[in-house]
C-alpha cells in the first residue's frame, strides 16, 4: 500500500512539471502547426538562467522567498523575449513550407542552442538547490515528502487551469482557438494570424521555461537535459494527441506513473515503459487520446 | 527529361572508387562514413516519395549493425561483403516485422511513431548487459574474400572501395526504381493516397514496400559504420542518429541520387572541420549549415545542377503544387 501511494505521489510530481513542458508544446503545435524540438531547450534554458538568478540572488543576501519570485519571473521574461525573436527574426521565414521541413527547422535550432547554452554556462554540473529547502518537510500518509515536490502539484494544476480558462473563457483565448481551427477563416475575419503566432510561441517558449526554472532546484543542470526532456514531451503530446491540452494533462500522469512505476518496480525499464505506452497508444488511437476530428480532402 | 542509362552511372561510382586510392587516410575513413550515412539516407529519400519521413531509421541501422556484431562474433564471419549482407538481411526483417503496422499512418505520426519505436529499441539495447549495457562492445577487423589486412591503410581502403560499390548500386537501383511504375506509383501516394486506392493499387503495399527497402539500406550502412568503428553501442538507435540521416536527405532534397552522397560526404566535412577548429561549437556551426540550406536552397543541395536541366519542366508543376498548398494550409 504504501509503495502504491509513492508511486502515485512520485508520479504526479513527475507528471506536474512535464505538464508544463507538454503544455507549451501542444499549444505551439496547435496554433503554429510545428512540432518543436527545441522545446527541451527552452526547458533548459529556464533551468540555467534560474540557476543564475538563485546564484545572484544569494550573492545579494536576498532572502530565499524573495530570490524564488525574482527568479521565477526574470525567467519567464527573458524566456518570452527569446521566444518572441526566433519566432519573429528566424520561424517566420519558413511558414508554409513543408512540416517535416519546420521539424528540421526547430532542429537545428536545438543543435545551436545546445552549444549555446554550453558556451555561457559550460559543460560541468550547476546547482541551484537553496530554493528547495523554503517549505520544508511534509509528511503525507507516513511518507516523507520535500514541501517544495509537493507543492510543484498543485502550482502546475493552477497553470493547466489558467491556461485553459485563458483559451476558454476569454476573447483573447477564442481568437487563439479560431487561429488553431481554421487560419485562413481567422485571417478573413480579421485576425491578425502573425500576431496570434508570436504570441503564441513566445507563450509557449514561457512555459517550458517556468518549467525548467521550477525544476532548477531539483536537478542538476549539464549537458543532455534538453534532449531527455524533449523525448518525454514529445511522448506525452503524442499520448494525448498533438494540440490538445486535456490531452497533454492525461499524458502527462500517464507518463509520470509510469516513470515512478518503473522507477520503483523495474528500473531497467524506464525508457522503454514510457515509449511502449506511446507505441501502444498510437496503435489503437493514431491521432492520440484526445483526436480532433478533422475533414479529409479527396 | 533525358534519362541516364543505368550502365552509365556505374561510371562515377568506379570513378569513385578508384579516387580512393589517391586520398590521403583519414579523408578515406571520412568518406567511408560518408557513404555509409548516404546509405540510410538515400533509403530516407526512398520513402519520403510516399510522403513519409521516417525519424527512426536509427532502430533499423543499430538492429543491423547489432545483428552483424552478434552473429559475426559467434560464428567468426568476418567478411566485409557477407557483414553487409547480414546487416541488410537484419535491417530487411525488421523492415518486414514493423513495415506493415507502420504503413498506416502518414505525415507527423508516422515520423513520431517510428521516433518512438526506436527509442524503444534504443532502452531496451541501454539496459541489455549481455549486450554490453550503453557501453556496447567491441568487435574484430574486418577481412575480404579471405584476405585480412594487416596494414591500416590498405584495410580502410578495403572498407572505402566496399562502402562506395555498395551505396552506388543502392544509388543505381533506387534511381531505376524511382523510373519504374512502382516508383511513379509511390510519388502519387504522397500526393493523394486515397486516389491512388481508387485506381486499385494498395497505398499501404507500397508504403511497406518502400519502407522495407529503406529498412535493407539503413541495415546495410548499420553493418559499415559496425566495421568501420569496430565498436557498437545502443547510440546506433538513438534519436539523435535518426535526426542526423533526415538532416542528410533533407540537405540532398529529393530530386537527385546524387545529391544525397554530396550531402552526407558535405555533412561530415562540416563535422570534422569544425570538430578540428571550433571543439565546442560544431553543433552551433552544423545548425547554422541547416538553416542556411534549408534557407537558400529550398530543394536541396540537388537543385544546384538539377535546376537548369529541369526549369521549364518544374515551373508549370510548382505553380500547380504551389496553388494546392494554398489550399490545404
Amino acid at each position: 500500500m504504501n509503495l502504491f501511494l509513492t508511486i502515485v505521489l512520485d508520479g504526479l510530481i513527475e507528471a506536474s512539471w512535464l505538464f508544463v513542458v507538454a503544455l507549451g508544446l501542444t499549444l505551439v503545435f496547435g496554433v503554429l502547426k510545428i512540432l518543436n524540438i527545441a522545446h527541451g531547450s527552452f526547458y533548459a534554458l529556464g533551468a540555467y538562467i534560474a540557476a543564475t538568478a538563485v546564484t545572484i540572488a544569494a550573492a545579494y543576501s536576498l532572502p530565499p522567498a524573495l530570490g524564488f519570485v525574482a527568479m521565477l519571473l526574470s525567467v519567464a521574461l527573458i524566456a518570452a523575449v527569446v521566444g518572441l525573436l526566433l519566432e519573429r527574426g528566424l520561424l517566420k521565414m519558413f511558414y508554409g513550407r513543408d512540416e517535416v521541413v519546420l521539424l528540421l527547422v526547430t532542429y537545428a535550432v536545438f543543435l545551436i542552442l545546445e552549444d549555446t547554452t554550453k558556451l555561457i554556462w559550460g559543460v560541468n554540473p550547476i546547482y541551484a538547490s537553496q530554493p528547495y529547502e523554503l517549505f520544508g518537510n511534509a509528511e503525507f500518509a507516513g511518507l516523507n515528502y520535500v514541501g517544495y515536490d509537493l507543492l510543484l502539484i498543485p502550482a502546475s494544476a493552477a497553470i493547466g487551469l489558467a491556461v485553459w480558462f485563458g483559451l476558454n473563457r476569454t476573447v483573447m483565448g477564442k481568437i487563439v482557438l479560431a487561429v488553431i481551427h481554421n487560419e485562413e477563416m481567422s485571417v478573413s475575419m480579421g485576425v491578425r494570424v502573425n500576431r496570434v503566432y508570436a504570441a503564441a510561441f513566445a507563450f509557449g517558449v514561457l512555459l517550458a521555461a517556468l518549467a525548467g526554472a521550477l525544476t532548477a532546484p531539483k536537478i542538476s543542470m549539464q549537458p543532455g537535459l534538453s534532449s531527455d526532456v524533449i523525448i518525454l514531451s514529445f511522448a506525452i503530446v503524442v499520448i494525448g494527441g498533438l494540440g490538445s491540452v486535456e490531452g497533454a494533462a492525461i499524458g502527462a500522469i500517464l507518463v509520470g506513473l509510469a516513470r515512478a512505476a518503473s522507477v520503483h518496480l523495474m528500473p531497467q525499464a524506464e525508457l522503454f515503459v514510457i515509449y511502449l505506452i506511446m507505441a501502444a497508444v498510437l496503435m489503437f488511437r493514431p491521432e492520440g487520446l484526445f483526436k480532433r476530428e478533422t475533414a479529409r480532402r479527396i | 527529361m533525358r534519362q541516364v542509362h543505368p550502365l552509365v552511372m556505374l561510371v562515377p561510382v568506379i570513378a569513385a572508387t578508384l579516387f580512393g586510392r589517391m586520398l590521403p587516410t583519414w579523408t578515406l575513413s571520412l568518406a567511408t562514413i560518408a557513404a555509409s550515412n548516404a546509405l540510410v539516407a538515400l533509403g530516407i529519400v526512398v520513402l519520403a516519395r510516399t510522403g513519409n519521413v521516417s525519424f527512426g531509421q536509427g532502430l533499423v541501422f543499430a538492429a543491423g549493425g547489432y545483428g552483424v556484431a552478434l552473429i559475426a562474433n559467434s560464428w567468426g564471419i568476418t567478411d566485409a561483403v557477407a557483414q553487409m549482407l547480414i546487416g541488410a538481411v537484419c535491417g530487411g526483417l525488421i523492415g518486414l516485422a514493423i513495415g506493415p503496422l507502420i504503413s498506416r499512418y502518414s505525415g507527423i505520426f508516422f515520423g513520431m511513431l517510428t521516433l518512438a519505436l526506436s527509442m524503444v529499441f534504443y532502452g531496451a539495447l541501454v539496459k541489455t548487459t549481455v549486450l554490453g549495457g550503453s557501453d556496447g562492445f567491441n568487435v574484430v577487423r574486418p577481412s575480404l574474400f579471405g584476405i585480412s589486412f594487416v596494414d591500416p591503410r590498405e584495410a580502410d581502403f578495403m572498407l572505402y572501395a566496399v562502402s562506395v560499390v555498395t551505396t552506388g548500386l543502392a544509388g543505381i537501383a533506387a534511381a531505376v526504381l524511382f523510373r519504374s511504375e512502382f516508383g511513379l506509383a509511390s510519388l502519387a501516394v504522397r500526393e493523394n493516397n486515397l486516389r491512388v486506392e481508387y485506381l486499385g493499387i494498395s497505398a499501404n503495399r507500397i508504403i511497406t514496400i518502400n519502407f522495407v527497402i529503406a529498412a535493407v539500406f539503413a541495415g546495410a550502412s548499420g553493418a559499415f559504420a559496425l566495421m568501420a568503428q569496430r565498436h557498437i553501442d545502443p547510440q546506433f538507435a538513438y534519436w539523435t542518429t535518426s535526426g542526423e540521416f533526415v538532416f542528410v536527405a533533407v540537405l540532398a532534397g529529393y530530386q537527385s541520387v546524387a545529391a544525397v552522397f554530396v550531402a552526407s560526404l558535405a555533412l561530415e566535412l562540416v563535422r570534422s572541420f569544425s570538430n578540428l577548429y571550433l571543439p565546442n561549437t560544431w553543433q552551433l556551426v552544423l545548425g547554422v549549415f541547416l538553416l542556411a540550406v534549408i534557407l537558400f536552397l529550398p530543394r536541396g543541395i540537388g537543385s544546384l545542377w538539377t535546376r537548369q536541366r529541369r526549369k521549364r519542366a518544374e515551373s508549370s508543376a510548382a505553380t500547380s503544387t504551389a496553388a494546392e498548398e494554398g489550399v490545404a494550409s
